[in-house]
């Protein structure tokens, strides 16, 4: 395709026939004609004429260069995985390989649209930049009030509550708010256009308030049990399952609802049937600290030990138990992709750890104070609360976070606090109230509608909620890695040790044998007896001498390599040394 | 102020609202991994969805063409989609619209069954075969009498049509070539073999539509027999059970299938026909004798019809059935038909009725709205990716069978049990190399003309047909 002569380019609307008849006339007809824009001229002298031939670059060969070529960054964040390596089908099995290659090639193409939607991303990030020699710490929300457009000023407000210490949450979607307090006070409303939704007192202890899958119900973790109102503060339902509740937790995706209570006890609640998936014990006392990870809808609890522990409901004990601080852990979350994790103990720590590779911290600061708060944006940044105080951080993952970004000093303790999910607003909740805070670039500035729509409508939700059920993930596919499910199954370590340690400990298969019928006094009861005795020994022998064979077979490998040790040329001393007991069979 | 630059999030409600009520939603896409969790087990319950809703709309039956008697053979307009030629054991010959589910023409064409229908390529006839020794052609015009009688010595049982020459072939008591400008056959395919009787009579011929100089047939004897009209017989196999019906694959034009008498589909590579390859694959899944087949015009399906009162759907490269249909008050059916279109399967059986099912038995009839259209590839990509997990799996091979069928299965997977045991014990106590092992795919196939012992008289037992399932065909052999 590269090699043209001058003219052959020129022919863009006749016809291929006209193209090619001038292509050959100029083949032997362009004499010194050299226009520069053709580079490797060759000429040469052929049958006493002179012949020029021009080889056309590639790049100005092409006229229509196709479409723009995606950031290959920009494709390792809507990367699929690295795909399959073809080479491990074989040569001969063609349709099979001629398949992947065409599967392979799909998901590429999926990968490669995906990227190219970001240019079609309408929002900016937003982002806060001080003049030089001050800090953006030093920047109050007054400030910042000031400077912003005067919705957005409207987003940040104080509320003075009597009812404290408060406990708050957002709904997935970012549009509403509930807040609970210590002495029964549950609020919930639209906090962008301030529209209250219900307001009550409980008259109890509320511990922690919640969102289910929408807006329209709340559940609140009272003094004794688990309460569930709906939009209007009815009372829907009352769990006496979940009593004693500490922290509530809501996995959108599975429709569960999760508890940790005061006796240690885990449970997660299915609120579309209303049947608890399970409830046990931890055995690790008292659970106040509990986050889920978004990424794999695992929980992650804190203990008084500095460990973090994470359960699923599939087994009853923790499936992965790591010491974070030497001290006491206060708070933990897990940033939205659920690739981080940030603790905080009373050892005035923060750590950040690899939450899908836990054996090691990726960086930790340290504070002036234990921090009682940890909370990560959308946007990673990091918010942790020490006292009244609230500290916002940037780059905490990458390990520059040498001075906060942002700090807030609140008229009381800070109890509880959460970013907002898609604005640039963090909610804390104190002893004394509530206040929304500005920080700029920490929401993700666009959502995605079928996901999470902070401008949904009624018919809108209603369609995603049935939606949403519809496609409600068993809980049995809660694990460490989301993955698994389309992955090949490998057996693990263990169970391989299991089957073997099931092939080594065999039981006597039961043998219902029923004895014929005989005549002349043969079938007595004792006859009978004794006839199915020893049909039932005779099998049952033949099979443990099977089993028995088999065990040496598997067992002679490992302990091949025993005795070789044991056979060393033995010396006359020997005699005095401690006999060894002789080593129990199995 | 120390602030130097400041961009806060603030979206414009009008650009994420519509702006009347007219209006369809705006719907803005982040398709931002982060956004979107649990990619794999949403789409694991996606795919669950999309099978229970499978085997919520599988309603395969759509209506049924009466008649006035058991229906005996059934085949395509040769020019109209819509329409199919029926006939009956009383000689009836009749015109059905199937769109409108009502009977355009009527003809007592024979004197008692019609045994086969025929439309010719030219596009305005067919041909019908009775049981009075005669065969038919009916012009397309609403005439009541037939444009061409060939008379003959003795029954007919089948006819077949070459795809473009005009010529067609028929057989009986002999396997014949007739041109149809003549009263007289052109040839016939005389081929008395060792050890079978002379008068066998010969069920089904089928010319091939590709290579259409090809055909087959298959006759009482066992025997299935290839023709080239350009030469003389080709190849004779003899199978140990009688062949029905026969079907060549339109798309793979070398792929002949066989119904069997002994419960069986058989596809042949008649490129192998010589050798052991030569059975490509074994459909199994009928408790009874199967006795017509028909391929979908996409060479990947062929459906068929069986005594055991069923209907069932094949895909060419599996042994077990992907469907199978059957009715309450369906009898046993005697001729099956895959509509041109790929849509439907009519199978007439022996309770008066043509019956029309869907091909697809959860396809949603008429047009599919765009939205409706890629919802349903969609799933059926989500099937494909997640099929072979063991819940969906079971959703997806469950049918549920009439009761006969269901004990017949469980008797029938006893026996083979018993016989494969039976075999196994009998090689351990052999010497070895006494009993070999013959692949499942030979066992039924005696083999061919040369291969076969003169002497002996092709009793399956004795040469080594043993297969499963083979001696209590036997039994039911004359149901």
């Amino acid at each position: 395709m590269g090699k043209f002569n001058k003219m052959g380019r020129g022919g863009g609307s006749s016809s291929n026939s006209h193209w090619n008849q001038q292509q050959q006339q100029h083949k032997f007809k362009s004499k010194g004609m050299k226009p520069e824009r053709y580079s490797n001229v060759k000429c040469e002298v052929k049958d006493g004429v002179m012949v020029t031939e021009y080889t056309l670059s590639r790049k100005q060969l092409k006229r229509f260069p196709g479409r723009k070529v995606v950031d290959p960054k920009l494709l390792q964040k809507y990367s699929k995985g690295e795909g399959v390596q073809q080479k491990i089908y074989g040569r001969k099995n063609s349709i099979l390989r001629h398949k992947m290659k065409k599967k392979e090639e799909k998901i590429h193409q999926a990968e490669e649209e995906a990227a190219r939607t970001e240019t079609l991303l309408t929002e900016s990030s937003g982002l806060l930049e001080a003049e030089e020699g001050t800090y953006t710490a030093h920047i109050t929300q007054k400030d910042i009030r000031k400077a912003v457009d005067i919705t957005t000023a409207a987003k940040g407000f104080d509320l003075q509550l009597p009812f404290g210490p408060y406990k708050m949450r957002f709904t997935p979607n970012g549009r509403h708010l509930v807040l609970g307090g210590r002495k029964g006070h549950l609020a919930a409303f639209d906090w962008v256009t301030k529209k209250l939704h219900t307001e009550i007192n409980v008259m109890e202890s509320i511990h922690d308030v919640c969102w289910l899958h929408t807006e329209q119900m709340m559940a609140a973790a009272q003094k004794e049990w688990v309460y569930i109102y709906d939009n209007q503060g009815t009372e829907l339902h009352c769990l006496k399952k979940l009593d004693r509740v500490l922290k509530l937790e809501f996995l959108p995706y599975h429709f569960l609802l999760c508890s940790s209570s005061e006796s240690g006890f885990l449970s997660w609640l299915d609120v579309t049937l209303g049947k608890e998936v399970i409830q046990f014990p931890t055995r690790k006392g008292r659970i106040e600290i509990m986050c889920q990870n978004p990424y794999n809808a695992v929980l992650c609890c804190g203990h008084a030990k500095g460990t973090v522990t994470m359960w699923t409901p599939n087994k009853k004990e923790a499936v992965m138990t790591v010491l974070c601080h030497p001290r006491p852990v206060k708070a933990i979350d897990v940033d939205p992709s659920g690739r981080y994790m940030a603790t905080t103990g009373l050892d005035r720590m923060v750590k950040i750890w690899d939450s899908r590779n836990m054996g090691e911290q990726l960086h930790s600061y340290l504070l002036p104070h234990g921090a009682m708060n940890v909370k990560f944006s959308q946007k990673n940044l990091l918010a942790v609360s020490l006292g009244n105080v609230v500290e916002v951080f940037k780059d905490v993952i990458t390990g520059g976070a040498s001075k906060s970004y942002m700090t807030h000093k609140a008229d009381g303790i800070v109890t509880d606090m959460q970013f907002c999910p898609y604005e640039d607003i963090l909610g804390i909740s104190t002893y004394k109230g509530y206040s929304s805070l500005i920080i700029p670039g920490a929401g993700e500035p666009n959502f995605d509608a079928l996901e999470a729509n902070p401008y949904i409508s009624l018919s809108g939700r209603r369609e995603a909620e049935v939606k949403a059920v519809l496609t409600k993930v068993p809980s049995n596919l809660i694990t460490l890695d989301p993955f698994t499910i389309g992955q090949v199954d490998v057996p693990t370590l263990q169970e391989k040790v299991d089957a073997k340690a099931k092939l080594i400990h065999v039981k006597k298969p039961e043998i219902d044998f029923t004895p014929r019928y005989r005549m002349k006094g043969k079938s007595g009861s004792a006859q009978k007896f004794k006839r199915k005795q020893k049909v039932k020994v005779d099998q049952q022998r033949e099979y443990l001498k099977a089993a028995k064979e088999q065990r040496e077979a598997l067992l002679s490998d490992t302990t091949d390599s025993k005795t070789k040790q044991d056979d060393k040329p033995s010396e006359v001393l020997d005699r005095f040394k401690p006999k060894k007991k002789a080593q129990k069979k199995n | 102020m120390s602030i130097k630059k400041i961009n806060v999030i603030s979206r414009n409600p009008d650009q994420y609202l519509r702006e009347t009520k007219r209006d369809i939603h705006k719907v803005q896409r982040n398709y931002d991994p982060d956004l979107h969790p649990f990619e794999a087990a949403r789409e694991y319950k996606l795919a669950l969805n999309a099978v229970k809703l499978e085997k919520v709309f599988a309603k395969p039956f759509i209506g049924s063409l009466t008649h006035t008697e058991e229906v005996s053979a059934i085949s395509r307009h040769p020019s109209r989609l819509s329409c199919i030629f029926t006939g009956t054991v009383d000689g009836e010959v009749l015109l059905w619209n199937i769109a409108t589910q009502k009977r355009q023409w009527q003809v007592q064409g024979h004197n008692g069954k019609v045994w086969c229908i025929v439309g010719a390529p030219d596009g305005n006839s067919f041909f019908t075969v009775g049981n009075d020794k005669t065969i038919k052609r009916w012009s397309l015009e609403d005439s009541d009498l037939p444009t061409d009688t060939w008379l003959c010595d003795t029954i007919v049982t089948s006819l077949t049509h070459h795809r473009y020459r005009q010529e067609f072939v028929t057989c009986g008591q002999r396997v014949l070539l007739w041109d149809v400008g003549t009263k007289a056959p052109k040839t016939s395919y005389d081929w008395t073999t060792t050890g079978d009787r002379s008068d066998t009579t010969t069920t089904c011929v089928k010319f091939s539509p590709v290579q259409a100089d090809v055909f087959a047939s298959g006759d009482h004897s066992n025997n299935l027999v290839l023709y080239d009209t350009r030469a003389r017989e080709v190849k004779k196999l003899k199978m140990s059970m009688r062949i029905n019906s026969l079907a060549w694959n339109p798309m793979e034009a070398f792929i002949l299938t066989a119904a069997s008498e002994d419960y069986n589909v058989y596809s042949f590579d008649i490129r192998n026909f010589d050798n052991k390859g030569r059975v490509v694959c074994v459909h199994e899944g009928h408790t009874s004798a199967v006795t017509d087949i028909d391929y979908a015009p996409t060479g990947r399906e062929f459906c068929t019809a069986s005594f055991d009162k069923s209907v069932r759907i094949f895909r060419t490269t599996e042994a077990h059935s992907r469907d199978v249909y059957h009715g309450k008050r369906m009898f046993r059916v005697n001729c099956v038909l895959w509509s041109t279109d790929n849509k439907y399967i009519l199978s007439g059986s022996s309770d008066h009725n043509v019956r029309i099912w869907k091909a697809q038995a959860s396809e949603k009839m008429g047009i599919l709205a765009p939205r409706e259209k890629s919802a349903k590839n969609y799933n059926e990509e989500l099937k494909n990716k997640f099929g072979h997990f063991p819940e969906l799996r079971r959703i997806n091979h469950h049918r549920h069978l009439p009761k006969h069928i269901y004990n017949a299965k469980k008797e029938h997977r006893a026996i083979k049990d018993a016989q494969a045991r039976k075999e196994a014990n009998r090689r351990i106590h052999s010497r070895p190399g006494a009993v070999p092992f013959i692949p499942f795919q030979q066992r039924s196939v005696v083999g061919l003309q040369d291969e076969i012992p003169s002497t002996s008289g092709f009793s399956p037992n004795q040469s080594g047909g043993v297969g499963g399932g083979d001696e209590d065909d036997e039994e039911e052999d004359d149901m």
